[in-house]
């Protein structure tokens, strides 16, 4: 299918991301959790080995989920399903790509494999998304082929803020670029250390050239309608869901009442008396992490370059 | 006039952009007593298992009424909400189409592609190939003897009509050709097909 290279290529890429939006897309670690998932009304689901609260609490080297694990959860659902490769793991990605998923999450939740280098993600026929805390880390990622962004926040740790921040950092950072002159928006080119090419475009339209999703910490509906009425696209939610906290795992139904009562907080968002009557379903709430208690390298975020 | 476009979930915004640039005054529909305030409807791609999710009971019969008597347009998972029939997996449909729909007949997302289709019937807009994006798209299967085919992609009926209801299972709100959305707008102003 030749038609489907380069333009074309990343016209289908950034299409089913446009398909995702408004929607929730949810971390499950077994086939169950995806059809719980999908009964809940997930856009998508992100197919792994452990959430990233799990990963946090337990440790150790956190690599691409197992192939059997993907196999099991495409399965189990009718939804697009995702997963993650270490950054810069490209052998990870291409055997995510035989495999068929239908977006990879180059995602520093789990372990990096390389310390200088993301995955040249213009080489694959599959959709890439990848996290940015900033403008020039989002638009750094769209120029390696990233047909989606999400910001970082901070994950596994039913904290919101970082999301907050990050989110807030990339809207400010593109409204500034609106109003520049010529001369400046090279210097910020320079500044950002990105492409003047991608700095042009989102000066021109004050938004990314691609869907701005978000991550990171979001647990609760009215995370997920913050979050949507700052600016994001569409909700990752990760732990969050399926965790009581970084060892125990939710209940199956409150898990469902939980991933319900985000999705539909997703869609009315801006609507004040849907958010109080999905948030009175809700039994209870991740117990969370305060990243303000977390020392920076306990942090995932800064992983990435 | 005023046009809905279902916005549960999904590209509801390239719809939107592409029925205001055609001139239509354009209103997000999220809750089912909005379908009250307009007089045709966009159920946009994105996917058919969060809308039927998001709409509940309540919201699927008061859509079911809409479409059963109003003009709809629906594109790829909207196309699948239209079908009477649904397969792979089986759930329920609005039925004002009276076909079968195939879900992610294609396979996965590597398998989505950007082809080339001939309208069969005149879109009352121009002649000429369309170019047609298909995303995990869906297909049509036996269609009932009431359902014109207005475009095929090789042998497969893409783009169909069905009284005042149209559904494609590709994505032309995502190419820059209105004449899709152009022709159900005629339709929509003309008040029946």
């Amino acid at each position: 299918m030749s038609e489907n290279n380069g333009s074309n290529g990343l016209r289908l890429k950034v299409g089913l991301a446009e398909m995702l939006k408004g929607g929730v897309i949810m971390d499950v670690t077994t086939a169950e959790q995806a059809e719980i998932a999908e009964r809940a009304g997930a856009a998508a689901v992100m197919a792994l080995e452990r959430v990233p609260a799990q990963i946090r609490a337990e440790g150790g080297v956190a690599r691409m989920a197992s192939t059997k694990k993907i196999r099991e959860i495409q399965a189990a659902t009718s939804i697009p399903v995702m997963a993650k490769c270490r950054i810069g793991h490209f052998a990870e990605a291409q055997i995510l790509q035989e495999l068929k998923v239908d977006y990879i999450d180059e995602s520093e939740v789990l372990t990096p494999a390389d310390e200088l280098h993301h995955v040249d993600k213009h080489a694959f026929t599959v959709p890439f998304v990848c996290g940015a805390r900033n403008l020039g880390e989002a638009l750094r990622r769209i120029a390696e082929g990233a047909a989606m962004i999400r910001t970082k926040g901070e994950a596994g740790t039913g904290d919101v803020v970082h999301a907050v921040k990050h989110m807030r950092q990339i809207v400010s950072e593109m409204r500034a670029l609106t109003v520049m002159s010529e001369e400046e928006l090279f210097a910020s080119a320079k500044n950002h250390q990105a492409p003047y090419e991608l700095i042009r475009m989102v000066a021109k339209t004050g938004k990314l050239p691609v869907p701005n999703f978000s991550a990171g910490g979001i647990a609760t509906p009215a995370d997920a309608s913050l979050m949507m009425q700052l600016g994001a696209e569409a909700i990752f939610v990760g732990s969050g869901i399926f965790m009581n906290s970084s060892s125990e795992f939710a209940p199956p139904e409150d898990a469902y009442k939980r991933a319900r009562a985000i999705v539909l907080a997703t869609t009315h968002y801006k609507d004040p008396k849907v958010l109080l009557e999905v948030s009175e379903d809700v039994p209870s709430s991740m117990k969370g992490l305060a990243v303000s208690g977390l020392q920076e390298k306990e942090m995932l975020q800064t992983r990435g370059w | 006039m005023k046009v809905g476009v279902l916005a549960i979930q999904g590209d509801f915004e390239a719809h939107r952009r592409r029925m205001e640039q055609l001139g239509a005054a354009v209103v997000e529909v999220r809750k089912p007593e909005q379908l009250d305030e307009i007089d045709a409807l966009i159920i946009p791609g994105g996917e058919s298992t969060t809308f039927l999710k998001v709409l509940g009971e309540h919201g699927f019969e008061k859509l079911k009424q809409f479409v059963l008597t109003r003009p709809t347009f629906g594109t790829c998972a909207g196309a699948i909400m239209l079908a009477n029939r649904v397969e792979n997996p089986s759930q329920p449909g609005l039925g004002a189409l009276n076909v079968t729909i195939r879900r992610n007949a294609y396979g996965r997302q590597v398998d989505s592609f950007i082809g080339k289709g001939s309208a069969v019937a005149d879109l009352e807009c121009g002649g000429g190939p369309l170019e047609m994006v298909f995303i995990r798209a869906p297909k049509f299967e036996h269609l009932g003897s009431n359902v014109e085919v207005l475009a095929r992609q090789g042998d497969d009926p893409v783009l169909i009509r069905q009284g005042k209801v149209m559904a494609s299972t590709f994505h032309p709100e995502l190419s820059d050709d209105t004449r899709v959305h152009a022709a159900f707008l005629k339709m929509v102003r003309n008040g029946n097909k």
